[in-house]
């Protein structure tokens, strides 16, 4: 069920509902984030502003973006006598023929870990045995799994292996406008990648697309503050990137960690769900720490497929479609039993929409 | 997936650093932070800490909201 919380808030109920009454149009906003996503669901956003503003959920999920052939490959490792090392939102992803979860009732060996760090202690642990980390995410995680490779660079470990799988959102942002099909007024721009790379990766957005950008933080007053800015930018006519977030995000981000990121990786093409391949928006590890890449030091040969399975998740992650407008959400596809990457990840849209409750009913 | 949890710095050796939330005891790696200091909150993602809460600026925040509660938009 959704909370609706801020209803018990005075203050911020009297700022949202000055709020609603001053739209006189409807609004397209993005919330690039999941985290987001799950926010504006969670606590009723989306009902209180309904007719008003239109939350699009972008391509900010790290499961979901992760292309079906990603997760192929992921198998295929983890039927290589491997121990695969995950964060846990990524197990029960489907692939095309199998998932993590279902190679481990099998026999594989998966171990699901909170801080990619663990693998040194597993690479210890388990010296006969191959380590490989499953690296998903996006800028926040980044320098975290840059850490994982210097320390298992400077300490010689041997048997682990980085399979680099990350992204980069300000790439996505510039891909997505690119599409005819988008209609966005605004962006709520996602705190956490925010807190590593600042402010300016996102000038482009107000300088090549005049579109109104807030830097949000996840409380129900954190996405206030973004609505308030994002309209009033709107009414002003004057676009920019308004930072509501600055106890954590600071202008030009954060500098060590920008510099673990570049000392470690280099920018690639990468394939995302439902986008398809976008110029410059991967991370993969500089050729100094080839002998720690999964990709190039294993066999990693299977069959490109892609399934159609009559799964939307590509519009949705592309901000074209609602899960609303998926005949699979909530009757073939389940959070119990998902059929595509917006179900499987407790930040998917889809999951987040059946969790709190919203069906076609109330659409 | 990008989730990030304030933790409150009690303990510090080097780079790792021991902090708390609602009674929860976690290790942080503190290497891409400068300058972190016993009773800093600090945003943790995935064991390391990204970055130091500006208690300044939560309180501004704050602060913010009441006065538009008050004047409005």
């Amino acid at each position: 069920m959704q909370n609706q919380d801020f209803k018990h808030n005075s203050k911020l109920a009297q700022i949202l509902a000055q709020l609603r009454e001053q739209i006189k149009q409807k609004y397209s906003f993005m919330e690039v984030c999941g985290t987001h996503t799950v926010s504006i669901l969670k606590n009723g956003f989306r009902d209180y502003f309904k007719n008003k503003i239109d939350f699009l959920s972008g391509p900010g999920c790290p499961v979901c973006v992760t292309a079906q052939r990603d997760i192929d490959k992921i198998v295929c490792l983890a039927k290589q006598n491997v121990i695969i090392a995950t964060f846990g939102d990524m197990i029960k992803v489907p692939g095309t023929k199998s998932s993590l979860e279902k190679e481990q009732a099998k026999g594989a060996d998966v171990k699901i870990i909170y801080n990619p760090l663990q693998c040194i202690d597993l690479a210890r642990k388990y010296k006969d045995k191959k380590i490989v980390f499953i690296g998903i995410g996006f800028e926040t995680t980044a320098p975290v799994i840059a850490a994982l490779v210097q320390d298992a660079y400077q300490k010689n470990i041997r048997n682990l292996f980085i399979l680099p799988l990350l992204k980069t959102i300000p790439q996505a942002i510039n891909f997505l406008l690119q599409s005819p099909k988008v209609n966005i007024n605004g962006f709520l721009l996602p705190g956490h990648v925010s807190v590593i790379i600042g402010e300016n990766p996102y000038k482009f957005i107000n300088s090549k697309y005049q579109l109104a950008c807030a830097i949000a933080g996840f409380e129900p007053l954190d996405i206030a503050l973004a609505i308030k800015s994002l309209l009033s930018q709107i009414k002003d006519g004057n676009p920019k990137i308004d930072n509501v977030y600055r106890r954590v995000v600071k202008k030009e981000g954060n500098p060590k960690a920008k510099v673990l990121i570049f000392k470690t990786f280099q920018k690639c093409d990468t394939y995302w769900r439902g986008l398809g391949i976008i110029p410059h928006s991967g991370l993969k590890l500089l050729d100094k720490y080839a002998d720690f890449d999964a990709d190039k030091n294993f066999s990693l040969e299977f069959e490109i497929e892609e399934k159609a399975t009559g799964c939307i998740c590509g519009d949705i992650l592309a901000g074209i479609k609602s899960p609303l407008d998926c005949k699979l959400f909530g009757t073939k596809c389940t959070p119990d039993n998902p059929i595509g990457p917006c179900m499987v990840s407790i930040e998917g849209a889809c999951s987040a929409f059946y969790k709190y409750g919203l069906t076609s009913i109330n659409k | 997936m990008c989730l990030g949890i304030p933790f409150k710095i009690e303990k510090i050796e080097g780079n790792s650093a021991i902090g708390s939330v609602s009674g929860i005891k976690r290790e942080i790696d503190i290497r891409i932070l400068d300058d972190v200091n016993i009773n800093d909150y600090v945003l943790v993602h995935a064991g390391f800490a990204i970055q130091k809460v500006d208690e300044f600026e939560a309180k501004e925040t704050l602060d913010i909201l009441r006065e538009y509660a008050k004047s409005g938009f």
